[in-house]
């Protein structure tokens, strides 16, 4: 292939190989993001005795062991213990660190691109699947195992095999009330939770182009449940001016320099694709799982639970029937968060449903940072919430995965805007559908699914 | 890392599709520290009910002979890049994992850790499921071969990128094996900050709300 008609995935690949074998090439990494979890990464490099080698590229930060209510902090020692455990590590190794009570702090998706940690171009690594989140700006980011995790410390570099490239192109325009998060489960619904599987997702067309960046993070975050490591999105006027108010993006001639280098980060005509695929937005509706993984998704208006035997594994863990609608069914609470829907923009979202009602389950809304958090005070946000009786939380992953000492009680049906319905996710024996924040909040004013269009007016 | 080069044993059947590994490890035993042993965690929601009691229809039975070797329905591993599940298979005996499709995340992870991964073709598949549903078949995987032998005078062929099975072969510790490459990676990063300044982040500043 000449070296004109690169995907923006080849292109970044190449800048950054160091050698290659053949199978695998070995790759460097701009940035390294470790958490509570990447203990065991820590464990690997001390008992080796060896040091970080690019403590500047590498940040701490913490975010899935952070309780919702920092006073409770003390309430589980193995919970604390998992974030003074990442304290010791990070002073250890004298790594610029998001600690507890950090005005920076966050989750790791959340947090790095408010800074312009994330930048276009560069490859992102962190110990946690969801670093898809970051393509959003044009970068190459891939969640890794704590192994791997280990070796980029040790040495600023990892090897990969080369994925296949994939385009998922996406033509017309969202209706309203529709959102990345309805579109990102049309896709998986579309092509599977493995449709993706061995690839690298480029994200294309009018419809990507139209999307704001917290839009285009919620749909890169999802890129995994259909089973890539990658998924990106071309840098454009959007992601440049996100950056432009970045604090710790590159400033002055470092910008010039980097802002050059960004415009050229995009497929060239002509590039070629192991996969395309095109997608059609304009009929997507706001949707909701029923099921046990992301694909199992249906429109919120139409769509009803599948034929499937009576007894079926999922259906029983789900308590749903073969035929039952998915509008009006009851649910136990709310989760507003983690690191697919936390942004202001879902925030606001949220707000916008909620403002003058009351929820009438548990409803439980959690900042993505504590730059957002703030924020969402400072506009009357979270009055809005508490007016409505939600309890707002200390930003981090909190009941996306319950390892915070949130959860979703055995049996108890919880309509979030997080990312997995997995058995257990949630909490053991918890029920999970993943809607959008609007979605979410209109649930939690009815105590059922409902369809948000009907409380906005929109048409259906 | 140990090596992986001939193995023999009954398989474990885990034949749903898209077993995700919120499932293999549970989010709450990630906090465990490895010494505690991760085989306890494998399945653990499936394995035991709310009071600790093994469930009737457990994945795995406390009865059966030990299994080494897993025929996992198609996906296997998918959504969270937790290495803890794989810990959880190797630590409870695990060494090699035979699907139709493992997930990519998962299967990286189970590479450096001593855990074979082999992908085969449905129909493949299909006739070592048939042969290991009884319990007391057994299935031979030799990496050295690359061969997969069962009831005596059957054996398929299976693929695997060179470097990959040369890593499970030999139990290589990949970071040493990198050092190797130092001279390299010295030599990369020179040029490539010299030509990009701008990937360093500025550091030391502390923002304000």
């Amino acid at each position: 292939m000449p070296h004109s008609t690169l995907t923006l995935f080849e292109k970044i690949w190449r800048q950054h190989l160091v050698v290659t074998t053949g199978d695998l090439d070995l790759l460097w990494i701009d940035r390294h993001f470790v958490h509570e979890g990447s203990f065991h990464a820590f464990d690997k490099l001390n008992s080796s005795k060896r040091e970080i080698a690019h403590p500047e590229l590498t940040f701490g930060i913490a975010d899935h062991y952070v309780p919702s209510d920092l006073a409770k902090l003390d309430d589980d020692p193995e919970i604390a213990g998992m974030i003074h455990l990442l304290d010791e590590n990070t002073r250890r190794h004298q790594l610029t660190y998001f600690g507890l009570g950090h005005d920076d702090r966050g989750i790791v998706h959340v947090s790095a691109p408010e800074l312009g940690l994330t930048l276009p171009g560069l490859i992102i690594v962190c110990g946690d699947s969801h670093t898809t989140t970051h393509g959003a700006f044009g970068a190459l980011a891939m969640g890794i195992g704590a192994t791997e995790v280990a070796h980029v410390l040790a040495t600023q570099t990892l090897w990969q095999r080369r994925p296949k490239t994939m385009q998922i192109h996406l033509e017309g325009h969202l209706a309203k009330d529709v959102t990345a998060k309805d579109l990102a489960l049309h896709i998986i619904y579309e092509i599977g939770t493995d449709g993706a599987t061995h690839h690298a997702v480029e994200y294309t067309g009018a419809a990507v182009r139209a999307m704001s960046m917290d839009a285009r993070m919620t749909l890169c975050n999802m890129t995994i449940e259909a089973g890539a490591r990658v998924g990106m999105i071309a840098p454009d006027e959007t992601t440049i001016h996100w950056l432009h108010r970045a604090p710790r993006a590159p400033k002055g001639k470092a910008w010039k320099q980097a802002e050059l280098y960004w415009r050229s980060l995009y497929s060239d005509p002509g590039a070629e694709y192991d996969r395309s695929i095109i997608i059609d937005v304009s009929d997507v509706a706001p949707r909701v799982t029923w099921g046990t993984n992301p694909e199992q998704s249906v429109p919120i208006d139409t769509g009803v639970v599948p034929e499937l035997d009576n007894g079926h594994s999922t259906l029983s863990y789900m308590a749903l029937s073969p035929g039952q609608p998915l509008l009006d069914l009851p649910i136990d609470q709310v989760f507003i968060g983690s690191c697919t829907n936390s942004r202001i923009s879902d925030l606001r979202a949220v707000a916008a449903i909620l403002a003058g009602g009351k929820v009438k389950v548990p409803t439980l809304i959690v900042a993505g940072s504590n730059h957002i958090k703030v924020q969402a005070e400072a506009e009357g946000l979270e009055a809005v919430f508490r007016a409505a009786g939600a309890n707002w939380g200390e930003s981090g992953c909190s009941m996306c995965v319950a390892m915070n000492g949130d959860r979703v009680e055995p049996g108890k049906r919880c309509a979030s805007t997080s990312n997995r319905n997995f058995p257990g996710r949630q909490g053991p024996g918890a029920r999970t559908h993943l809607m959008s924040p609007a979605m979410a909040a209109a649930a939690a004013l009815h105590g059922r699914l409902v369809d948000v269009r009907q409380l906005t007016g929109n048409s259906v | 890392m140990k090596p992986v080069s001939q193995v023999t044993s009954p398989a474990l059947l885990l034949l749903d599709d898209n077993i995700d590994t919120d499932q293999i490890i549970p989010a709450r035993f990630l906090r465990k520290p490895r010494s505690s042993g991760y085989h306890h965690y494998l399945f653990y929601d499936a394995r035991y009910d709310m009071d600790g009691n093994e469930r009737a229809n457990s994945p795995i039975s406390s009865s059966a002979p030990h299994q080494s070797i897993v025929l996992a329905g198609h996906n296997i591993g998918c959504g969270s890049s937790r290495e803890g599940a794989v810990y959880a298979f190797t630590d409870f005996g695990v060494q090699v994992i035979i699907s139709t499709k493992i997930a990519d995340i998962f299967r990286s992870n189970a590479i450096r850790n001593g855990l074979l991964p082999i992908q085969l073709e449905q129909d493949m598949f299909n006739i070592l499921v048939a042969h290991c549903n009884d319990q007391q078949a057994q299935l031979t995987v030799d990496l050295e071969r690359c061969e997969i032998l069962w009831a005596e005078d059957h054996h398929l062929n299976f693929n695997i990128d060179e470097e990959s099975r040369h890593q499970l072969l030999y139990g290589i510790d990949d970071i040493q094996a990198t050092l190797a490459w130092s001279q390299h990676i010295e030599t990369f990063k020179h040029h490539y900050l010299v030509d990009h300044p701008w990937v360093v982040p500025i550091t030391g500043i502390s923002s304000k709300n």
